[in-house]
């Protein structure tokens, strides 16, 4: 096999290929549902980020989500331009993350640990959110609103110019646009020594340490990284739903996007941004009708992979795909065009 | 004149047992001592002192490595002094190919342009080509052993503390790491954990005999295990 | 000197109320060290099978006591059987396949029974202390959590299968040596922690609407309280019950009951990272 399989590589082909289709989508479809899908997808890749290839999982990744709904939330109500406040939604919920993180990894707790300390984390937030009702809890001009969270604050404008809006198609460009950068931004990551460096903590980080790196603080660096594209993405989605409420913190948004993550592919990019897609899209026609509810689909989807098919779609269906070129390398004929090493089985 | 190594009233102690008693230790430098011992004897509690894998207090001495006070440093800060450590139980990333363990090692040391070449260096002193691709995983215990210790020569220490390096290994293949600890030695100081015998008077070195958490006696290899205190201490080791 | 007793009542039956939502929790953890997410989910059954059940005209004492029990101790079984016991050694998967777990059963119960809370009256009324008004049933779920924790440490103190239980807290190879199945074990061990779960759900059900997202408020503190308490199946509960309930208190009487809560969750983050094997971890070794 060849080196480094495990971080993957960028097709360049297929991604030209996805972002025509997202740049022409809106000829044909109406956008309003695909940026929520984009939102969840750039979501669910943060958390596969550092999942998959660092090997950290989180329970609760949703506090980072919904800390960059609140933090544009109230910062939009509070500036009322739309610039700084994206920027901020970035910047608290990395910090805050920075903090969390720091606090779990170089107290060395073990995983199991982690998860429940990132639980619990997110149930703080959820609980704290919930009660800020009343006029007492305001931060500047932004009443936090309790358990109604925050309406009607200035959604995305020009950067400047306050009143020209950049509602609707234009808003789902910037989704596009966040998406495809912070994937292009992960596997420039996931190329360089850093990247390689996260899977070799997922596969034995005892064994890093004795390499003589610094592994607390690089698990720390890719759960901020984690944690500031899951508060852009959390932003964005405040812009799309106009209204931010502490459900976005809650265990059930934290449960499912887990869930995209697993059944889409643990230790790929791709996984969870599709995961995320399809099973938003089925979350959302679910929706609409009683008679199957969304919870079930999910849990059982969500068993069942865990139990069978624990890799996920997507690297099942890679490695089907590589099973189905070598079976047609050895065909005699075909031998002469697939000639490297690497693909002789070691 | 302190040396390579040095450890000054060295005790660990786990709950009521003395694990490690007041060891002073001292290793010379481009020296290489083999530590053994019976088993609960303290080599390899002292072993993990050094290491910094047991995170040391005031209370438990201390330790020092070319002059420097590292008592209480964590493993990856002792490690990037320069020293190079290989566990008792085997700790390799299974999941990932020879090649990619040893470029993991070696990045932090030769950056990203020297690694490859640093990389396939380590292989060919070890003897590693065949098994370049191959997860590391599905390896024989003695292979990954080997890989492991390719993991500490590619970041090119100057001391190099190895627990336990021959366990599992076959006969040729027990032979070819002394052959590559002496060529080590030949540009580092070594010491060397172990409960084989055969291995440690293969390798003809010092030898330091651990007993009861502290040093029985210490001297060439040859008269150390003949002596008669250190075959009572082992009585029931076939190799003694 | 009533408000002081009315104060000591509270903070008992929050008490009782924390270790007997933990307790099934506490077994399955403390025994096979499963960390089963869908618990909240066991006790919203137990709480559902005896509103139904009292609806349908059966005694409420004997739904809650009895047939909740048998009820959510059939499903733990058939949970067991189907789901944990392939993932027996795997925490991480055992977590994630309950969380499915917990999701599945939510949406079950509200295909069955709908989104709309349902209820049952407290069956014993109030009394007075003092000037104060207090709830009688409060008296009721204390008195049973004593019971429940009592029995729980005579059996695993006097009985064979106790002694059973806590060899298999060492681990498999021990209830091998000892002669027993470890799978039948972990088995049985899987049941009755689902039993003390579907009790506590029947137990409490008369407090609130419930509804079928109601185990959602359950797991964390049941979570919590066990994971913090450690192995020790009574003594970490009850530590951790203690301590989690007194600062709630204490902090809830100098603010609000909201930053009470929260005090309690902070308060579990901090333990948790100052000692990772939990409370009985640290301090108690005896394993009860």
């Amino acid at each position: 096999m060849s080196d480094w399989r495990s971080t993957g590589k960028m097709q360049w082909g297929w991604f030209l290929i996805a972002l025509a289709v997202l740049v022409l989508l809106p000829l044909v479809f109406d956008t309003y549902t695909m940026s929520l899908l984009l939102v969840w997808a750039l979501f669910a890749m943060s958390l596969g980020l550092m999942w998959g290839y660092a090997g950290l999982l989180s329970f609760g990744h949703a506090a980072y989500f919904g800390l960059g709904a609140y933090t544009y939330a109230i910062a939009a109500v509070n500036i009322g331009e739309s610039s700084v406040p994206l920027l901020l939604a970035i910047l608290v919920p990395a910090l805050f993350a920075a903090v969390v993180g720091a606090m779990m990894f170089y107290g060395r707790i073990s995983d199991v640990y982690m998860g429940v300390i990132t639980l619990v984390v997110t149930l703080i937030l959820f609980n704290f959110m919930s009660a800020t009702a009343g006029d007492a809890y305001k931060l500047g001009d932004a009443r936090l609103g309790g358990f109604n969270g925050i309406p009607g604050f200035p959604t995305l404008n020009v950067p400047g110019y306050p009143q020209m809006s950049l509602a609707g198609v234009p808003t789902y460009y910037i989704c596009v646009v966040a998406l495809l950068g912070c994937y292009l931004l992960s596997r420039w990551i996931l190329a360089r020594s850093f990247g390689r460096l996260l899977v070799g903590i997922r596969e034995n980080e005892a064994r890093c340490e004795l390499m003589g790196y610094n592994v607390p603080a690089l698990k720390t660096a890719v759960f901020t990284l984690s944690a500031a594209m899951a508060g852009l993405a959390g932003s964005l989605f405040a812009n799309w739903a106009e209204i931010v409420t502490p459900s976005v913190f809650s265990l059930r948004q934290t449960a499912e996007v887990l869930i995209w993550v697993l059944v889409g592919g643990l230790g790929t990019l791709l996984g969870p941004i599709l995961g995320a897609m399809v099973l938003g899209a089925v979350k959302l026609y679910l929706g609409e009708q009683t008679v199957i509810d969304n919870s079930l689909v999910l849990g059982l989807l969500l068993i069942i992979v865990v139990l069978g098919v624990r890799r996920g779609v997507v690297p099942t269906l890679q490695s089907w795909w590589v099973a189905r070129a070598r079976r047609r390398a050895r065909k005699p004929g075909a031998r002469r065009r697939l000639g490297s090493a690497s693909d002789r089985p070691a | 004149m302190s040396g390579v190594v040095e450890t000054l009233d060295l005790t660990m102690r786990f709950g009521g047992v003395v694990a490690v008693d007041h060891v002073n230790f001292s290793l010379r430098e481009r020296e290489l001592r083999c530590l053994i011992g019976p088993n609960g004897a303290g080599k390899s509690t002292f072993f993990k002192c050094v290491t910094g894998q047991y995170r040391l207090g005031h209370e438990n001495g201390r330790v020092l490595v070319r002059g420097s006070e590292v008592t209480g440093w964590p493993t990856h800060e002792i490690v990037r002094l320069g020293v190079g450590i290989k566990t008792q139980v085997p700790s390799v990333m299974n999941g990932l190919t020879v090649h990619e363990n040893l470029w993991l090692a070696a990045r932090r040391v030769h950056g990203w342009a020297g690694s490859n070449g640093a990389v396939e260096e380590t292989m060919s002193e070890l003897q590693l080509h065949a098994l370049s691709r191959r997860l590391v995983g599905e390896l024989a215990h003695g292979q990954r052993q080997m890989v492991e210790i390719g993991l500490v020569l590619v970041q090119r220490p100057w001391l190099v503390l190895l627990d336990e390096p021959a366990a599992g290994m076959t006969g040729p293949e027990v032979e070819r790491l002394a052959g590559v600890i002496r060529r080590i030695n030949q540009t580092a100081s070594l010491i060397v954990v172990d409960h084989d015998m055969e291995f440690v008077r293969m390798l003809g070195s010092n030898v330091t005999v651990f007993y009861q958490g502290a040093v029985l006696l210490e001297g060439p290899a040859d008269r150390v295990l003949n002596d008669a205190r250190v075959r009572e201490v082992y009585i029931g080791n076939r190799a003694a | 000197m009533d408000y002081a007793g009315v104060v000591v009542l509270e903070i008992l039956y929050m008490i009782a109320f924390l270790a007997l939502i933990s307790a099934g929790l506490a077994i399955v953890f403390g025994m096979m060290r499963v960390i089963n997410l869908a618990h909240g989910e066991f006790v919203m059954l137990g709480g559902y099978t005896t509103i139904a059940c009292s609806k349908a005209g059966m005694d409420v004492y004997f739904a809650m006591l009895v047939v909740a029990p048998v009820v959510v101790a059939a499903v733990g079984l058939l949970v067991e059987r189907l789901i944990i016991r392939w993932l027996y050694g795997r925490i991480i998967d055992t977590m994630l396949a309950t969380w499915g777990l917990s999701l599945l059963l939510v949406g079950l119960v509200t295909l069955i029974f709908g989104t709309s809370a349902v209820s049952v009256p407290a069956p014993i009324p109030g009394y007075q202390l003092g000037s104060y008004q207090m709830g009688g049933y409060n008296l009721f779920i204390i008195g049973i959590t004593v019971l429940l924790l009592i029995g729980m440490w005579v059996v695993l103190r006097f009985t064979r299968a106790g002694l059973i239980a806590r060899g298999a807290m060492q681990g498999p190879d021990v209830v091998a040596a000892l002669g027993y199945d470890p799978g039948k074990v972990y088995m049985v061990t899987f049941t009755v922690g689902a039993a003390l779960s579907g009790l506590a759900g029947g137990v409490l059900a008369p407090l609130t609407g419930l509804l079928p997202s109601s185990g959602g408020a359950y797991i964390a503190k049941a979570f919590i309280t066990v994971i913090t308490g450690g192995a020790a199946v009574i003594a970490g509960t009850l530590s951790s019950a203690v301590i989690f309930c007194v600062i709630n208190q204490l902090v809830s009487f100098a603010s609000t009951p909201v930053i009470g809560e929260i005090a309690m969750l902070a308060l579990a983050i901090i333990l948790l990272r100052l000692m990772p094997q939990g409370i009985t971890g640290r301090f108690f070794r005896s394993g009860t």
